[in-house]
């Protein structure tokens, strides 16, 4: 049997982490393909929601950055983002959704090597956990 | 409750409010809530250890609105709702009367919302068994949680009482009704109900005031306020905010502050 291979979507915002991918590839770096990158404004545009719709489209992993704290494009995006976050996941993993399937990071225009790495660590770990079980019973059990 | 009585029938034959909104008797022993408009017609008004509905909820509605100014009945968790209100611009002070109940179902008079915050503020948020059930669920293995949760949300069928009950939930056009894009799965099963849930906890985050409405209404007995109780106390620890307390209070999700502490981001 072929080795597992994990679908990651990957969030990143239109200043920064984009960018900084987009380094990555006219720098010839290579890295993972198991990557979907989704561009958005900004992290702050990021809704919850959509995280939830990564994982009922069959995500095994998600990946969300932008750009580091004071660097938002739109000043304060990034910092209610993290807010965001912080409570998000706090509420994810009291239902019991393994968190670490979730990664964050803050990527700047100027770091292709940083997204590289980041990229190839994510999916490694999910690897590591394996196919998103628990959520594909949901929608195997689901009628949408 | 004859004092409740009184200050209602003078409140309305004096003309202060047009509408007071209070508990009633209902059928087999239950209260239901009252809108009394006549001051003739204040003997149906309770106030007893059955009376925790959070009747805040009627405040917004445009039916009641049409009544004119009212007046509620506002044991402590109502208070609470009324200061979050306002600090959402969803009411200002004066635009109701306050009719405080205290925990003995004594009178209480709060001439303005700053007095209705130095009442509140004495209260914890959670009661010592939340916070023990928090923990216990917090203490099981990652995959014994997910089974609690799937079980307990697996009877859910989408009759959003919850979300009628709350206060809070005043939203005229509420995500799940929206259909381009269909963000909510329609039907309950287990997808659905598991994100209807986490998106009721997340819209409520740092606004619920945990008056529990949301877990009595639910016809399956779904424990579904440990959700937003579970974000109530981790607000509470990394953003040392608490809803409900002020009505000038900032909203913990639209505000931040630079030095905000996570130890996840990469």
């Amino acid at each position: 049997m072929s080795e597992f291979e994990p679908k990651i979507v990957a969030f990143v915002c239109n200043w920064c982490t984009y960018a900084g991918a987009d380094l990555t590839g006219t720098s010839r770096i290579k890295y993972a393909s198991n990557v979907r990158v989704l561009r958005f404004p900004c992290t702050g545009r990021i809704d919850f929601m959509l995280l939830l719709k990564a994982f009922a489209n069959g995500a095994d992993g998600i990946i969300v950055s932008g750009c580091h704290p004071n660097d938002c494009h739109y000043t304060s995006g990034n910092f209610h983002a993290r807010r965001r976050w912080i409570v998000f996941r706090s509420l994810l993993d009291f239902i019991g959704i393994d968190v670490r399937r979730i990664h964050f990071a803050w990527i700047s225009a100027a770091e292709g090597a940083k997204w590289a790495e980041f990229v190839n660590t994510v999916t490694a770990d999910i690897k590591k956990l394996g196919p998103n079980a628990d959520y594909r019973r949901l929608l195997d059990a689901g009628i949408a | 409750m004859q004092e409740l009585r009184n200050k209602v029938k003078e409140l309305l034959s004096k003309g202060t409010v047009q509408t007071v909104i209070g508990y009633g008797e209902g059928t087999a022993g239950k209260v239901r809530p009252v809108f009394i408009t006549d001051p003739g017609n204040t003997d149906s008004l309770i106030f007893d250890l059955r009376c925790k509905q959070n009747l805040a909820v009627y405040l917004l509605k445009p039916e009641v609105k049409q009544l004119g100014k009212a007046a509620v009945v506002a044991p402590l968790f109502t208070l609470k709702t009324i200061l979050q209100l306002a600090a959402e611009f969803q009411l200002a002070d004066g635009d109701i009367v306050i009719i405080g109940m205290d925990d003995e179902g004594k009178l209480i008079e709060f001439p303005d919302l700053a007095a209705v915050e130095a009442f509140v503020t004495r209260y914890d948020d959670l009661s010592a068994e939340t916070k023990a059930e928090l923990d216990r669920i917090e203490k099981m293995p990652l995959e014994e949680r997910w089974q609690y949760w799937q079980k307990e949300l697996s009877r859910c069928i989408k009759c959003y009482a919850c979300r009628a009950a709350c206060p809070l939930c005043y939203c005229t056009r509420c995500t799940v009704e929206i259909n381009q894009p269909q963000w909510i799965a329609v039907p309950s099963h287990d997808l659905g109900n598991l994100e209807w849930h986490i998106m009721r906890a997340m819209h409520l985050a740092g606004r619920c005031i945990n008056c529990g409405e949301c877990a009595r209404a639910c016809p399956l007995d779904i424990p579904l306020n440990l959700l937003t109780q579970k974000l109530i106390r981790e607000i509470s620890l990394h953003f040392n905010q608490r809803a409900g307390i002020g009505s000038k209070a900032e909203n913990t999700l639209s505000t931040f502050k630079p030095d905000d502490k996570e130890n996840f981001i990469n």
